[in-house]
């Protein structure tokens, strides 16, 4: 019987992350993907797992000075400095827009002080979104952000603060830019994390040899895309040995199978980032190769395949 | 809707205009619903390149389902050095049109300049040739005597050129050649380098002249999320909630009055 074949190629592509069940495993990375309405015109978000969007403070920011981008071999760099619009507008704009949409919302959060995340936070647990991810790993910003990323003390501080305030669950978002992931993870695990992030990106810097003056009007920029994956293989094997929590693996995921890759080494689910601006439809496209490398060696469920390399 | 994507299509023709200035021939379904002074995202085929390069589109032939793109070869080892090697039948991956483009109803019954400068010229041609106005002045300015869509452009309106070192036309630029032909407007069209665009805002706002300019600025998604490509405008933008507005999704064409070049 047909049924019966059926029954046996299914998998279950759910995953539940700190209690949230999302229908596949896929999100995309903070920053790359704005609040999902420009993606909309290509990515059907029904078929992700979750949409996480772009940064956002207390009040709008403005972000750094032009050029805020620059190719590099195998990636790219930004300097946008957390530009966003302000928690205002996107309770009133952003989370309207993605609710209409059958996928989780997560916020993404960042701050210059211990007030200014508080205050996103606890505005935030009036609304109707299912996770917040707090950014503490741009390396853009010149206070906060980073600062905080940087010091498992003030990681594990801030993470006990924006605690108080939040009603859903809270995914600290860590920065590659460290001595040791894993300390950093246990950290936010101490602080009360309800799982972790990463890779944030890489800091990076380019010169222009010809106008002998930096490409980025910021000087340094993160670095993202393949050429930095390996790393975020290796700080996401890292970090899930390092904790309890679950870990959302992202960093240079070009297609489904850099996806599975980051599943083995630990994560339990994958954000897409830089691979958005190659093909604004690589989300989709990763969700459905991931369930057809399920389907090719058998596995049930996503979790099956969760840090199995080891 | 999800129903936008990113195509491939093939090249119809490519060739060598000027040194490191390349024009090619796509068909594309897309050129249906282009306008002057849109663009296109074009895609390297491998991801080690992996940022899209915007290039304006030079030419509409809705007829034949194509479009015509005019770029300059940015270097050895570039994206643009790749495109430069393709040739008829091959294929590449574009997105687009994207962008607003350039206000053609503003033009009708008025004195017109079209003004580009150097790679910048390319969008001229086709705003030049849609153009309903009642006195066509084409003002294009190049570095030297390797000029091109000259031609192009005679046939298209009354066409004045300026160049750096003087081997064609008006020796400067190109408010050079308009000072020179005592040429008056009352709306200007202009896409160029950003001394050109400020020089351009600059007469235009002393002579009170309604003024659109094409900005340009290194972009990631060429779809108005990443906010790499922001330009600071003069108020308050209601999209960003700052004085910033998206080059690649709320231009590239501007008001210059509009905008902090």
């Amino acid at each position: 019987m047909d049924g019966g074949k059926m029954k046996e190629n299914a998998v279950d592509m759910r995953v539940k992350i700190a209690g949230v069940e999302w229908k596949n495993p896929v999100t995309t990375a903070s920053g790359t993907f704005g609040s999902g309405a420009e993606f909309s015109e290509f990515v059907d978000l029904n078929k992700l797992g979750a949409v996480t969007t772009k940064g956002v403070a207390n009040v709008p920011w403005a972000g750094n000075a032009t050029p805020r981008i620059a190719e590099t071999y195998g990636g790219m760099m930004n300097a946008v400095g957390l530009q966003n619009p302000g928690i205002d507008l996107l309770c009133e704009r952003d989370i309207p827009f993605l609710r209409q949409y059958d996928t989780k919302i997560i916020v993404n959060v960042c701050g210059r002080s211990e007030e200014d995340y508080c205050e996103v936070v606890e505005r935030l647990s009036h609304e109707d979104v299912d996770m917040l991810e707090i950014n503490i790993s741009c390396p853009n910003v010149k206070e906060g952000g980073i600062a905080f990323g940087q010091d498992p003390k003030a990681a594990e501080e801030i993470t006990k603060a924006v605690k108080r305030y939040a009603r859903q669950p809270v995914i600290m978002k860590l920065s590659p830019n460290v001595t040791s992931i894993s300390e950093m993870a246990k950290a936010v695990e101490a602080g009360g994390a309800d799982a972790v992030s990463l890779i944030n990106t890489l800091t990076g810097m380019k010169i222009d040899i010809h106008r002998r003056r930096f490409v980025l009007a910021n000087k340094t920029g993160g670095v993202s895309g393949p050429a930095i994956h390996p790393v975020a293989v290796r700080m996401v094997y890292e970090a899930s040995h390092a904790v309890k929590l679950p870990v959302i693996g992202m960093g240079g995921i070009m297609n489904a199978q850099d996806a599975v890759e980051m599943i083995l080494a630990g994560a339990d689910a994958v954000s897409v980032g830089t691979a958005n601006f190659h093909d604004p439809a690589i989300t989709m496209e990763i969700a459905a190769g991931i369930e057809s490398y399920m389907k090719e060696y058998g596995f049930a469920h996503v979790s099956d395949m969760v840090g199995i390399v080891d | 809707m999800a129903d936008r994507k990113v195509e491939t299509v093939e090249i119809i023709s490519q060739e060598c205009l000027a040194e490191g200035i390349f024009s090619m021939w796509i068909r594309t379904k897309s050129a249906d619903l282009a306008r002057p002074g849109q663009f296109l995202s074009l895609y390297t085929n491998d991801a080690v390149k992996l940022l899209p390069r915007p290039v304006s589109i030079c030419e509409i032939d809705k007829e034949n389902s194509s479009l015509r793109i005019v770029y300059r070869v940015t270097g050895e080892n570039t994206g643009t050095r790749q495109f430069s090697k393709m040739q008829a039948g091959d294929t590449l991956r574009i997105l687009g049109p994207l962008g607003n483009g350039f206000p053609l109803e503003r033009a009708k019954g008025k004195r017109v300049f079209l003004m580009g400068g150097g790679i910048g010229v390319p969008p001229i041609l086709e705003l030049a040739k849609q153009m309903d106005c009642e006195r066509k002045q084409i003002v294009i300015g190049y570095r030297d005597r390797y000029t091109f869509l000259e031609d192009e452009l005679k046939k298209a309106g009354q066409l004045y050129i300026s160049t750096e070192d003087g081997s064609v036309g008006t020796q400067g630029n190109v408010m050079d050649a308009i000072r020179e032909n005592d040429l008056t407007a009352d709306v200007i069209y202009a896409c160029g380098p950003a001394p050109m665009l400020r020089a351009i805002k600059e007469f235009a706002g002393k002579n009170c002249i309604e003024c659109y300019i094409s900005l340009e600025e290194r972009m990631a998604c060429g779809i108005g999320a990443c906010l790499g490509c922001v330009c600071r405008s003069k108020e308050k933008d209601s999209h960003s909630n700052v004085k910033n507005k998206r080059i690649c999704k709320d231009g590239p064409v501007f008001l210059a009055t509009e905008v902090e070049i």
